[in-house]
């Protein structure tokens, strides 16, 4: 026998419900913790919902933050924030700071003339710094960006819970779905609570999540509809067990090859899209444990209906299973 | 037993072949769009090829496929603006070039209606007392009348104008039909205009295109900033001809009803009272050049249509001696004589200008006017150097990912990880060959896309090996064990993927810009990596198979 790298030992029999209470009540805690930061501490809402500017400057120089707000100040803008940024992929000499800037006034965007003054300081303070990107977001459109984006998470979790209706049973559906809303609050909460910039992209990050998750929790599913078959009579939590403890080594192979890719992203992939790869990144952590310790559990809370049903019309377990390569 | 028909190895083959082929141009990006540019350039100059272009063409040799993957804005660098056309001043401009058309309608009818007047009323209304009650019913006539059938598909049998009687008043209005057909022309015009302009500079491939109902995104890459292209595009560089009404001083000067006061471009501290009503508009000049006035100072000649024509020579004849004034953006370039009577519709347009400001003026007349005024609602600047750290960075991402899932997978199935890692290459050739072919745009989330999908597109595989290694346990032979591996795993890589695609999809029509290049990427991986994982390493296993006919395998 080769060796090879396992994750999970050939055959294991470990009783998920064991501590079911323990870790079912853990993630209603997460999710109870996550809806409190979001609501008292707000989420840092980047330029693309709550519109605004941000200028993302570069100089030789290190960035001294304190000048920076000081040649800003008296200038007739409105809140300005500056933060520096750092990334092992920087050369020594560069040197990026963040500037987000609101209009005077709040319904307003931030105007042409308002930019300049902000430009025109800074490079006072510092002949050689650079513009590297600058985005105005208006409040118009920032506004339409908050309900599209609620609008994608709702859609995306519709499409999903009828497309698994539709190849298992309501039961699984909302199991399923409830397991992934649990990944994607809690993902919120951790960006509220480390107060991280939340904008478009992290909404996509959402519907990824949302995407990777059910992924993972379909491959239990699939395995519980063929043991449900295949077992009648067994109890159904331990068919559940049965399900996961085979499915176990594949749900752990993936969840790692998929976080050493996403991982190298959030490492090497530059600042711009650090947020984004962290977001994909947790949520790929915590779909792993959904599909393994919260899934099943809200469909066995919720029952299922094991009685034989006329076969007309009702996919089979293996649908696919008569296409070859 | 592991069999499958010659035709369908051939055709699996053959697509990753393709794939590789289609992704090759990629690897060698900045040699094959010079290539491609060179092409471009020398099609457009009808075959004739400069020295240059002629060495940048042999670049790349012409038997290859030399379709790139389009870099988006975050990679590139360049500026991206939405608009919204401000549909409802062209309504303004409508009714104002209604009311002479009135006036002369109810100047017919006199003896009836008695005195007509223009009262003042937010845009887009006319508002016109009648002096005589008892003739209001005649006026209301006269005034519908006017009305002409909408010129639209929806808006078959039906009047362009709302005409109602409010006291002493008529009012007129765009009927509703007459709004949605005139917004249209607004935007379709407005495009036109943005594209050529964009295009006069000529960048490489620009987006310009209509989002819902009333903006406009345009995305021009290489570009240096926003604020360029919105001097490009001339925010709204309109021209007309406006009578004179007086000139002053004064910059409180009260211009009195239905007149406005303009500051002027060439005198300091001179203001011009001109009336509201233009003679003519730019909209109805067909050319304008460059040229110089007798002094040989740079001066911009025009020519007007037929009616512009018209028009211009009755008011000419009609108010010689008078003063006259030619309205750029609302300032006064100049504010000439009339000295006599100028038929056939062409003049010149002088003005302090430099030959380089004669020269863009020209431009802008020449492409016309934008219709409507834009409002800019979001704004964004990247710069080329940010987009070049950021490919950078993506890149060395990529392959350190690659090359630690590669490892993962062959500590943890041995050669059976490597048949995956063979078929992971080949999945990315897959995607950049797809994403090459249809044109697609790589954004910086697209990267972390194809990041994500390196993680992801081995599950497939990852599904069916610990689904062979389960069944081997209970099979006797090894070649059922993978037969019946690949079988069993199936249902579980369909539903899965499928349920990701559904988040792509969502992602794809409701999202825009970068988070939609993660989506294509991320649809793309999704299909690529299924069609590799179960036909491809199925296809390495077999050939491996029936080469080596091992009694036992160990996955």
């Amino acid at each position: 026998m080769a060796w090879r790298l396992r994750l999970a030992p050939e055959k294991t029999s470990i009783d998920f419900f064991k501590h079911q209470w323990l870790t079912f009540g853990g993630s209603m805690l997460l999710m109870v913790l996550a809806f409190v930061f979001w609501g008292t501490m707000g989420l840092n809402y980047g330029i693309d919902f709550k519109g605004g500017t941000t200028l993302r400057t570069e100089s030789a120089q290190a960035v001294d933050v304190g000048a920076y707000r000081k040649s800003l100040e008296g200038l007739a803008v409105g809140d300005v924030v500056i933060t520096e940024v750092f990334d092992p992929s920087f050369r020594a000499d560069q040197h990026v700071a963040m500037i987000r800037i609101s209009s005077v006034e709040s319904d307003q965007a931030v105007s042409p003339e308002e930019l300049d003054s902000v430009k025109a300081a800074l490079t006072k303070l510092e002949p050689g710094i650079k513009f590297v990107s600058e985005e105005t977001v208006g409040p118009k459109v920032s506004g339409e960006l908050v309900k599209t984006s609620v609008l994608a998470v709702a859609v995306t979790s519709i499409g999903i819970m009828l497309y698994i209706w539709m190849r298992f049973e309501w039961q699984f559906a909302v199991g399923g779905v409830l397991a992934l809303l649990h990944d994607v609050f809690i993902t919120v909460g951790i960006f509220a609570l480390f107060q991280l910039k939340f904008d478009l992209t992290i909404v996509a990050a959402l519907l990824t999540i949302l995407g990777y998750s059910i992924n993972d929790t379909v491959v239990v599913f699939d395995r519980l509809r063929e043991n449900l078959v295949k077992y009648k009579t067994m109890p159904l939590k331990e068919v559940m067990n049965l399900s996961v403890n085979e499915t176990l080594s594949r749900t752990l192979m993936t969840s790692i090859t998929t976080l050493i890719a996403v991982g190298s992203m959030m490492v090497f992939g530059g600042d711009v899209i650090r947020g984004f790869s962290f977001a994909i990144f947790m949520g790929v952590l915590l779909g792993t444990y959904s599909s393994v310790y919260v899934a099943k559990n809200l469909v066995l809370f919720i029952g299922l209906d094991r009685s034989e049903k006329p076969k007309n019309g009702k996919p089979s377990d293996h649908e696919f299973a008569n296409i070859d390569a | 037993m592991l069999y499958s028909p010659l035709w369908k190895r051939l055709f699996i083959l053959a697509l990753c072949a393709w794939g590789i082929l289609a992704s090759l141009p990629n690897l060698f990006y900045t040699t094959v769009e010079a290539h491609n540019d060179a092409a471009a350039a020398i099609a457009k100059a009808g075959g004739v090829a400069t020295e240059e272009q002629t060495a940048d063409l042999a670049k790349w040799p012409s038997f290859l496929p030399s379709a790139l993957v389009n870099l988006g804005l975050d990679l590139r660098g360049g500026a991206h603006l939405l608009a919204e056309v401000q549909v409802a001043d062209v309504y303004a401009q409508r009714i104002d070039s209604l009311w002479p058309e009135v006036r002369d309608t109810l100047r017919d009818v006199r003896d009836q209606v008695g005195a007509v007047r223009r009262m003042p009323s937010v845009p887009g209304v006319l508002r016109v007392s009648v002096g005589n009650a008892d003739g209001m019913a005649v006026a209301l006539e006269k005034v519908k009348a006017l009305a002409a059938p909408v010129a639209s598909l929806t808006g078959v049998g039906q009047k362009d104008l709302d005409v109602s009687v409010d006291g002493q008043e008529i009012v007129v209005q765009l009927s509703e039909p007459e709004r949605v057909a005139t917004d249209d022309r607004t935007m379709q015009q407005s495009l036109e205009i943005i594209r050529r302009r964009v295009d006069e500079v000529g960048t490489r491939e620009p987006t310009i295109q209509r989002e819902g109902t009333d903006r406009i995104l345009i995305q021009v890459p290489g570009i240096g900033s926003a604020s360029e292209l919105k001097a490009l595009m001339g925010t709204t560089a309109k021209l007309t001809f406006n009578p004179v009404v007086g000139r002053t001083s004064d910059a409180g000067a009260q211009p009195g009803p239905r007149n406005h006061l303009l500051p002027s471009t060439t005198e300091k501290d001179v203001y011009y009272i001109v009336a509201d009503e233009a003679v003519v508009s730019g909209e109805e000049l067909t050319d304008a050049q460059p040229s110089f006035d007798q002094n040989g100072r740079p001066a911009v000649s025009f020519k007007f249509n037929v009616s512009g024509a018209r028009k211009f020579g009755d008011y000419t004849a009609e108010h010689i001696g008078e003063p006259f004034a030619i309205v750029l953006d609302e300032e006064v370039i100049s504010a000439p004589t009339i000295q006599s009577h100028i038929a056939g519709g062409s003049g010149i347009i002088t003005g302090n200008f430099t030959l380089e400001e004669s020269t863009n003026l020209a431009v802008l007349l020449r492409a016309g006017a934008l219709p409507a005024k834009m409002n800019f609602l979001e704004e964004r600047t990247i710069g080329p150097e940010l987009g070049q750290d950021s490919i950078d960075a993506g890149k060395i991402a990529a392959i350190i990912g690659m090359v630690a899932v590669s490892l993962f997978m062959l500590a943890s199935y041995g050669l059976f990880g490597l048949f995956a890692n063979i078929a992971l290459v080949i999945n990315m050739a897959l995607i950049f060959g797809v994403l090459s072919v249809i044109g697609g745009t790589l954004t910086l989330p697209g990267i972390a896309g194809i990041v994500l999908t390196i993680g992801m597109a081995v599950d497939a595989n990852v599904l069916v090996y610990e689904r062979i290694r389960e069944e081997l346990r209970i099979h006797k032979t090894t070649a059922g064990a993978i037969e019946v591996g690949y079988e069993r795993a199936l249902s579980a890589i369909v539903d899965a993927n499928l349920t990701t695609l559904i988040t792509a999809a969502v992602l794809f029509f409701l999202g825009a810009g970068p988070v939609r290049g993660f989506a294509i990427a991320l649809g793309i991986g999704i299909i690529t990596s299924v069609f590799t994982a179960i036909y491809v390493t199925r296809l390495i296993i077999s050939f491996w198979f029936n080469w080596r006919q091992p009694k036992e395998i160990v996955v």
